[in-house]
């Protein structure tokens, strides 16, 4: 019984650990026509990191609109979910069902008129107004997330603070942001997560190909190859995104998990 | 002593809700970012994609206003038609074999066990790979003739490497066999929650009236999972519904366009055609059906509280 509990685990582990394996290894293996001829070595990564503008320039908007996402939403949902968990202010429900109705509205149903007001505010083809974009849509489990995170530590923790003089903000900074700070990992974990593979917002918001991200660049590498298509190049570029965020997930996996328990995940 | 009483009251009542206006305005000004970004970048463009279908709104030049013309083509879109069948095939397909899939491995690994953490991580894994990553990595798996050639020739399934996208329902069968892999632990984890907070008592109360392990899912777990699967559904059935990275990127539609999305098709009109009053028109009927099915959602789930 035990015994083949811990069987078909050990079996079911590998078939869903294969695949990337398999593309780690083939990104290394060389192969007639590509940039590692033969052996085992780094040619494939060199000939894509030599693809169009180079990785550099790619992995550095990757990158920048990362940063850009995480930490707007942070402060975008630390002030927001502060406001919601210890203040009444007119226009507050109306403003929490706003911002969770973001949710029920298709990604696709949205972009299309984005990219008419990202032009509008002469943000078109910016890593800027993409960021925004995406810090948008992380709003509803970022807000949901943070207020419940308030909600939870005890008021008189802050009022302690506000009786002895101090303003609410430097309660929040001083005091609060401290007791909130498994909720800001999560929320940065997920905000990150979704900016750096996002594919959508990018290929319809972006249009120059030194702006490109990742996701964007490497499809785009394998539609630009006539014929033959690199695979080993192909794998590089998967290789490149996605260990950052088996990385990154292995490291914060108990925050991650705490993102699904708080019942606060859609999409 | 009277009018001193009289005098004070005002002054404290004023003094108090001066302190709650002080409050307020400061909850507004902490609020105000998220009420700037859900405006300028939700709410706006979400009047707007109502406007420009009603437009004739080519990506270059003045839109001109055109209401119902961008409505009334959609039904001689026979790209679009298609893809809504397929759409909803795939959407079939995909929900009842990856909510299946996701139970079995959430009940499999619900009791704490020595090593039940490596094999929830291992299931969940592919989950942080982003989706076109993991598109691109299984059109490689399937394209480069590869691990599965080799396995089914050894095993004298076939004797010639099969065309894993070449026909129409092999690109169906194998997109959905990634979106397994990719999927399957999330949801897996989301399950896993709903099973987590049925109380351990009522397995204990189960198991001393004599139930079967058969008997106490069907009578216990089931019934008290059923918001989350409900949840789970509602997750899945959306995000097939817009399903758009896995086609575009591994089946590029094909073969011959039989795996073109409904999203695809609203990419297609935008930005292939250029023609954004139309990519919206669609745009608005797709939001219509998926606030319905939100809706109904809802009250399904609403009443199982």
């Amino acid at each position: 019984m035990r015994a083949g509990w811990y069987g078909s685990g050990a079996a079911l582990s590998i078939l869903f650990l294969f695949p990337l394996l398999w593309g780690g290894y083939e990104s290394f293996q060389g192969q007639a026509g590509s940039g590692q001829e033969s052996g085992f070595g780094f040619g494939n990564y060199t000939r894509m990191a030599e693809y169009g503008e180079g990785i550099a320039t790619y992995l550095f908007n990757t990158a920048a609109v990362s940063a850009m996402t995480v930490f707007g939403t942070l402060v975008v949902s630390t002030l927001g979910g502060y406001a919601f968990a210890r203040f009444r202010f007119p226009g507050k429900e109306i403003l929490f069902l706003a911002t969770l109705a973001i949710l029920m509205v298709p990604y696709a149903t949205i972009l299309i008129p984005l990219y008419v007001v990202l032009g509008n505010l002469g943000l078109q083809n910016s890593l800027v107004g993409l960021s925004l974009v995406l810090i948008m849509f992380q709003l509803p489990f970022a807000v949901f997330m943070m207020r419940n995170s308030f909600e939870a530590v005890p008021r008189e923790l802050e009022e302690a603070a506000l009786v002895d003089g101090c303003t609410t903000f430097s309660a929040l900074r001083r005091i609060l942001l401290r007791a909130v700070r498994p909720g800001l990992i999560t929320v940065g974990l997920f905000a990150f997560l979704a900016s750096w593979n996002d594919f959508f917002a990018p290929l319809i918001l972006l249009s120059d190909g030194s702006k490109f991200t990742l996701p964007v660049a490497v499809v785009a590498m394998r539609e630009r190859s006539f014929g033959a298509i690199d695979y080993g190049a192909l794998e590089a570029g998967v290789m490149v995104m996605a260990v950052p965020c088996v990385i990154l997930f292995l490291v914060l996996q108990r925050h991650y998990v705490q993102g699904f328990t708080s019942g606060a995940v859609r999409g | 002593v009277t009018t001193r009483t009289a005098h004070a009251l005002p002054a404290r009542a004023t003094a108090r809700r001066s302190l709650a206006w002080r409050r307020g305005a400061a909850g507004m000004l902490y609020a105000a970012p998220t009420a700037v970004i859900v405006v300028v970048f939700f709410l706006v463009p979400l009047v707007l994609v109502f406007w420009m279908s009603a437009n004739r709104w080519r990506i270059l030049g003045s839109p001109t206003f055109n209401f119902p013309d961008n409505y009334t083509k959609i039904p001689d879109n026979q790209l679009f038609l298609d893809s809504v069948t397929f759409t909803l095939k795939y959407t079939a397909i995909t929900t009842i074999l990856l909510s299946g899939i996701a139970l079995a491995l959430a009940l499999s690994v619900q009791n704490a066990r020595p090593g039940v953490g490596l094999f929830r991580t291992a299931y969940f894994l592919p989950g942080v790979v982003g989706f076109a990553a993991a598109s691109l990595l299984f059109y490689a798996f399937y394209t480069q003739s590869g691990p599965l050639d080799e396995l089914l020739i050894n095993l004298g399934i076939t004797d010639e490497p099969v065309n894993w996208l070449g026909t129409p329902n092999a690109a169906l069968f194998s997109t959905i066999g990634m979106v397994i892999w990719r999927f399957a632990g999330f949801n897996m984890l989301i399950l896993l929650t709903g099973l987590q907070s049925i109380p351990l008592d009522v397995y204990e109360a189960a198991r001393s009236d004599g139930a079967t392990r058969w008997q106490t899912f069907r009578y216990i777990t089931l019934p008290l999972l059923r918001p989350t699967i409900a949840l789970m559904l509602v997750l899945s059935i959306t995000g097939s519904l817009l399903a758009f990275d896995q086609f575009f990127i591994m089946t590029r539609g094909g073969p011959d366009g039989t795996t073109v999305s409904m999203v695809m098709v609203i990419f297609r009109e935008g930005f292939t055609r250029f023609d954004l009053g139309s990519a919206a028109a669609i745009s608005v009927l797709l939001l219509i059906v998926l606030v319905l099915l939100n809706v109904v959602q809802l009250r399904v789930l609403g009443r199982n509280r």
